[in-house]
């Protein structure tokens, strides 16, 4: 899935795992020797606490080696550092712009053209998609945006639009149309992240909906933190309508040394087995939403002991199998 | 669920009659919005007068209050009062751009208002900066608690908090945004006739001079002037930006407010939750306490996870009923495993804040949207728990 996109922007509502899967999907595409990138853009530092490493610089570092021997680098980019880094590479005020940032003039800069901000983000992101047409030696195969969340992403990768209200002729217009002209191909897919509840999925049917208006390229859906259902179809159906066999299941409470007095264990399993069903009820409805989108869609599992390395490895794999390439 | 924290009584809050704002907060997706709802709701049915501001609510609720009208005036929420007939409930929907226009046309007489209404910097202002909405959160707050002042109408506003990177910004924002426009940059920047640099020294003078450039350079000379002739209107119509902030960070800091801090049992939510509570203790702030929500309730049941999943393989290899039975008791098992992950991290947040009263809503199979909804989530919210 995905062979001519080189750059994949990761979005999805708070607390869907959104940085989770965005690094698992750099893992992914780490496969055999290949090397990508994952950037953040928010100063928040997810990467890092998901690497568990010390807070990442704005600099380009590895982090992890994916199996098979590939690489994962990366870099945490903001507005002020990005615009310094405009600053260096067209105007070639490296120093002044180290002054400037002293005077707190750079934090005002990005403050007062809001747009300004997002099309020095994205710009840097398009920076080093460019590397891999220049066949740079530092390009990589392919780079991996943890993004903002689903209700600003496509204002925030809509540079256009955004920077059209703030200036309609000069550098950083050109600049723009430059971002623009990476992030709207087919080299760009938006993914986004959801978890199988109510008011994730709305966002992400919502999000899907803005970002095609916008015309901008929708990837996948990952559906994170799935879990599978614990009984049969026939067991749910029964806890579904209380015809569980409490006589039966009581029996074999007593066979397995688990003596019940006055059926406290069998009530709790059978209220327990209730609530089950109407979550997998749930679940299914919101399965069935999403798949109704006629997106790429990827179900991944939840690691029920927190996400480390080994789990980020072992959604990598998931992600591989799916046919992500 | 057992936590050794001090219990958050609901009721007692709620029916507090000092008490006149309550503020809810925590990080993204931990459930604000649904928790500010079934407050105001619960209050209101014990008698008070409520109007409850919500920031960005599902569709469903939002509709389930009556809230499908977009004026951005707090609208009566039908046939909700308590027992006795007394107790009302009002709510509304910020808009953040219809607010700062009000703020606005409140202040300038209608030809400069239009002037600032249509001036490019001000339409990105209002409606796309970062920080605006939860300055204009805290502006609607003053305008509503100065209202009921005035006529009366409520005893009670509850707050929810906009959707922020973190929980924070709600109180960082309004400050960060009021100096910003406020701030000797921004007036020696985009006046340079009013004698720009004047007794700032020769080497930031110089400074400012190569910025002025290379922001004409970047983003056009029409920006900067946009900017020039939004402060020079503001400046001549209504007092400080800053002023307006601060007014309403005091009456955040006064001890009729009393913030509740809303976070699931997840390690960055209580991490949000915990920078809160400093920050509140720091700015001496009035905390109610936490609600922790969307737990995962354990059982009273005296059978460990470790337990069930024992007998669970010696029930498989038998026959079906077996079979039924060992799911079930891997499904208790799972739901312990969960219970007792969620307790730890719990924990670990009321030993590092002994003193914070706590309340535990369990999950639902379920989101709330409509009214017997809110109603079950008050009546979690004030249950009793053990300590």
């Amino acid at each position: 899935m995905w062979p001519g996109v080189a750059l994949h922007v990761v979005s999805g509502k708070g607390g869907t795992g959104k940085t989770t899967v965005a690094a698992a999907l750099a893992l992914a595409l780490a496969h055999q020797g290949k090397r990508t990138l994952l950037m953040e853009v928010e100063d928040r530092q997810g990467i890092a606490q998901l690497f568990d490493t010390p807070p990442l610089p704005y600099e380009e570092r590895k982090i992890a080696v994916a199996p098979g021997g590939g690489e994962v680098w990366a870099l945490a980019i903001n507005a002020q550092e990005a615009l310094l880094d405009y600053l260096d590479i067209f105007y070639n005020l490296r120093r002044a712009g180290s002054v400037l940032r002293r005077m707190g003039a750079i934090d005002f800069a990005t403050t007062i053209a809001p747009g300004l901000r997002d099309v020095l983000l994205t710009g840097k992101a398009c920076e080093v998609v460019r590397r891999i047409d220049k066949r740079a030696p530092n390009a990589y195969s392919a780079i991996v945006l943890d993004a903002p969340p689903t209700g600003r992403i496509a204002r925030f990768l809509n540079v256009n639009s955004e920077v059209s209200g703030l200036a309609k002729v000069g550098p950083i217009r050109n600049h723009a149309d430059l971002v623009m002209s990476v992030i709207s191909s087919p080299r760009t897919a938006v993914h986004l992240v959801t978890l199988l509840e109510e008011m994730p999925v709305q966002e992400t049917a919502d999000g899907v909906a803005e970002l095609r208006a916008a015309h901008l390229p929708v990837g996948g859906i990952f559906v994170n933190m799935t879990r599978q259902p614990m009984l049969t179809g026939e067991q749910l159906q029964e806890a579904r309508s209380g015809t569980l066999p409490a006589k039966s299941i009581e029996q074999c409470l007593n066979e397995a040394g688990l003596g019940d007095s006055g059926g406290a264990i069998v009530s709790t399993l059978l209220r327990e087995a209730n609530d089950h069903a109407l979550r997998v009820d749930l679940e299914a409805r919101e399965s069935e939403r999403i798949v109704e989108l006629g997106l790429p869609t990827f179900f991944l599992p939840l690691i029920s002991d927190g996400i480390d390395l080994g789990g980020l490895y072992e959604l990598a794999d998931l992600l591989r199998e799916g046919g992500v390439r | 669920m057992k936590l050794n924290a001090p219990v958050l009584e609901i009721d007692a809050l709620l029916g507090d009659l000092s008490i006149t704002i309550i503020v809810c907060t925590g990080a993204g997706g931990v459930g604000k919005t649904t928790t500010a709802a079934a407050l105001a709701l619960r209050a209101a049915e014990q008698g008070r007068d409520v109007c409850v501001l919500t920031i960005d609510p599902a569709k469903r609720l939002a509709q389930a209050m009556g809230l499908s009208v977009l004026d951005n005036t707090p609208r009566r929420v039908e046939g909700v009062c308590g027992a006795d007939g007394k107790g009302s409930l009002h709510a509304m929907m910020l808009d953040m751009k219809r607010t700062f226009d009000e703020v606005v046309e409140g202040h300038a007489d209608p030809e400069r208002a239009q002037a600032i209404l249509d001036n490019p910097f001000y339409q990105a202002l209002s409606s796309s900066f970062a920080g605006t909405q939860e300055y204009m959160a805290m502006e609607k707050l003053g305008q509503l608690r100065a209202k009921a002042d005035e006529d009366g109408n409520w005893d009670l506003i509850i707050v929810d908090t906009p959707p922020s990177r973190s929980a924070l910004d709600f109180l960082d924002a309004p400050e960060r945004l009021g100096s910003f426009l406020d701030g000797r940059f921004i007036r020696i920047l985009t006046a340079p006739a009013r004698g720009a640099g004047r007794g700032i020294g020769k080497i930031a003078a110089f400074s400012f001079g190569l910025f002025t450039s290379v922001l004409n350079k970047i983003l056009g000379s029409q920006v900067l002037a946009d900017v020039g002739s939004f402060v020079a209107a503001i400046d001549t119509t209504f007092g400080g930006f800053r002023e307006r902030a601060d007014a309403t960070y005091t009456l955040l800091q006064a001890a009729g407010t009393s913030f509740v801090v809303i976070a699931a049992p997840e390690r960055d939510a209580l991490r949000e939750a915990a920078f809160f509570v400093e920050r509140l203790k720091t700015d001496s702030m009035p905390l109610a306490g936490l609600v922790l929500n969307r737990v995962q309730e354990g059982s009273e049941l005296n059978l460990s996870a470790e337990q069930a999943t024992a007998s669970a393989e010696r029930l498989e290899k038998l026959g079906a009923h077996e079979r039924l039975t060992a799911a079930l008791l891997r499904l208790h098992a799972d739901r312990q495993r969960v219970y007792a992950r969620q307790l730890h991290l719990a924990e670990r947040f009321t030993a590092a804040h002994p003193g914070v009263a706590a309340t535990i809503v369990p999950a639902l199979p379920e989101d709330v949207h409509d009214i017997a909804g809110l109603r079950e989530i008050g009546d979690l919210l004030a249950r009793k728990r053990e300590t």
